[in-house]
């Protein structure tokens, strides 16, 4: 049975945290995330999780106690944000190179700087090529719902990767909304015990972790990372079937909403597609054929999916909520482009950037997208695939 | 655990490079990293027991005679420390390869 409860974001990734009961969190405050090691510290206070909490004095430190903790053979969990990831960036590659099934909760906000607190995507693409697994949440019941299913995605023996669960900073980690929670006895029976084959703190196989790995070696191992990122595919979705057997709440490698039928689609992931939806419902009503595939499992991406899902469509416009400063396009629009033109799909496609800081994403600045996309169906042309949305430019 | 060398395919390779398996961190034959290289001149040697003492990397054999017998090339990085510390001129640093 569910239980109806209203949480923000940060507190819903905080309970399934609690739910699961880690061996250890270790974690380090960082606005907009910082709710979450906070609340779940009160949990530890409690007794309410049996957790060793370990409050560090950095956030390289919260990865590297993360990844000796789950070396020496426990489940280990943290959380942060932008800077605060950028501080763990060394350790983020060791934790998915020594092949440790860590999870995280990564309230995305704007990397500085200048200084920003408020939500982008900026943060989560400078990892993109770190060899995690990375699932989008839109709203605060999926950063609830991909937490339940992470532990069982990284710790699977076909995978052994890291994973992390991004959401909207404030937009979905403060707004409070209606979720439902399981029960903990049906978590825990869900996510099952953490029994990893090999760990140092077992006495009856001493072993070593991470050792020098150099011009014979390093490259096979970067293979098998890239060979389990693979196989997380088919572990995603069989763990999702799980999921919706459990919940009834279904869950793909991205959603389409109202895209089959669809003539033009966005692209976009998080909160963004919530905005998004609520403009094609107004469209649709007017006749309009506008659709939209929100991406939840952006690493490994789904290639053949997105390219077989995009290829009917007469025009597609992907949001990128991070410039890549790169003069070409933002990361999710050069996935989605490659994947199209590697599957030998051509559908006419523009990139904006949007969204940069926190800046609002209005019903307007989508529909007006979709409008700009008929354009291109009626013409078949596109002008400038590199675009901006809710920038201020020009003349005032 | 069954050797890993550089022959060995992905799929046989431990994930991570994880060893699983203790002590054996001898298998790793750091002595070709050496550039300078001692020569143990047996005859000027009085056994007197400072060399093996300070060597970083145990690669001055003592037997059970307590007397010590010629380098040990799979270990030995040539730091000469060994040849500093020797009284008796009875250890010589050569360039590596050079006869």
């Amino acid at each position: 049975m569910s239980i109806r409860e209203r949480l923000s974001g940060n507190e819903a990734t905080a309970v399934a945290m609690k739910q699961i009961n880690p061996d250890v969190v270790a974690a380090f405050p960082i606005t907009p995330s910082t709710e979450i090691p906070q609340y779940f510290s009160t949990f530890v206070a409690n007794g309410e999780v049996d957790t060793e909490f370990v409050a560090v004095e950095s956030e390289h430190s919260a990865m590297s106690a993360t990844i000796g903790a789950e070396a020496a053979g426990a489940r280990a969990m943290t959380a942060t944000s932008a800077n605060g990831l950028s501080l763990m960036w060394e350790m983020i590659y060791i934790a998915s190179s020594l092949r440790l099934p860590i999870v995280m909760a990564l309230v995305n906000r704007a990397v500085s700087g200048p200084l920003n607190i408020h939500n982008d995507h900026s943060d989560a693409m400078g990892v993109r090529d770190a060899g995690w697994i990375m699932l989008f949440s839109e709203n605060n019941q999926e950063a609830y719902d991909n937490m339940l299913m992470a532990h069982r995605i990284a710790e699977h023996k076909d995978v052994l990767l890291p994973v992390m669960i991004c959401q909207d900073g404030f937009i979905t980690s403060h707004s409070i909304e209606n979720i439902q929670l399981e029960t903990d006895e049906e978590v825990k029976k869900f996510v099952g015990q953490y029994k990893p084959e090999h760990y140092l703190l077992n006495d009856k196989e001493p072993i070593a972790i991470g050792p020098l790995d150099l011009q014979a070696y390093l490259f096979e191992h970067k293979a098998q990372q890239a060979e389990a990122m693979r196989n997380a595919k088919k572990v995603i979705k069989e763990v999702a079937e799980d999921f919706e057997k459990w919940t009834g709440r279904k869950y793909e490698f991205f959603e389409k909403y109202k895209l089959d039928d669809a003539e033009m689609a966005i692209v976009c992931m998080n909160s963004t597609a919530g905005t998004t939806k609520a403009v094609v419902d107004k469209l649709r009503e007017q006749g309009v054929k506008a659709g939209l595939l929100k991406i939840r499992m952006f690493r490994p991406f789904p290639v053949e999916e997105v390219a077989e899902a995009l290829s009917h469509l007469k025009a597609v416009a992907v949001l990128d909520k991070a410039d890549s400063l790169n003069g070409a396009g933002g990361a999710l629009f050069e996935d989605v482009t490659s994947a199209m033109y590697v599957n030998n799909k051509f559908v006419p496609m523009v990139n904006y950037v949007y969204g940069i800081g926190g800046r609002d994403t209005t019903e307007m600045q989508i529909e007006s997208v979709y409008s700009d996309l008929a354009k291109i169906v009626e013409t078949g042309k596109v002008d400038n695939p590199y675009r901006y949305l809710g920038l201020r430019k020009g003349e005032n | 655990m069954t050797e890993i060398n550089a022959k060995t395919p992905m799929e046989k390779m431990t994930i991570g490079g994880d060893i699983y398996e203790a002590g054996n961190a001898r298998e790793f034959k750091t002595g070709d990293w050496r550039s300078m290289r001692p020569e143990f001149l047996s005859d000027k040697c009085k056994q007197c027991g400072l060399c093996f003492a300070v060597c970083p990397e145990n690669a001055i054999p003592v037997g059970k005679d307590l007397k010590r017998s010629d380098f040990n090339f799979d270990y030995c990085k040539g730091c000469g420390v060994c040849a500093k510390v020797c009284p008796f001129g009875a250890i010589a640093m050569k360039e590596e390869g050079v006869e």
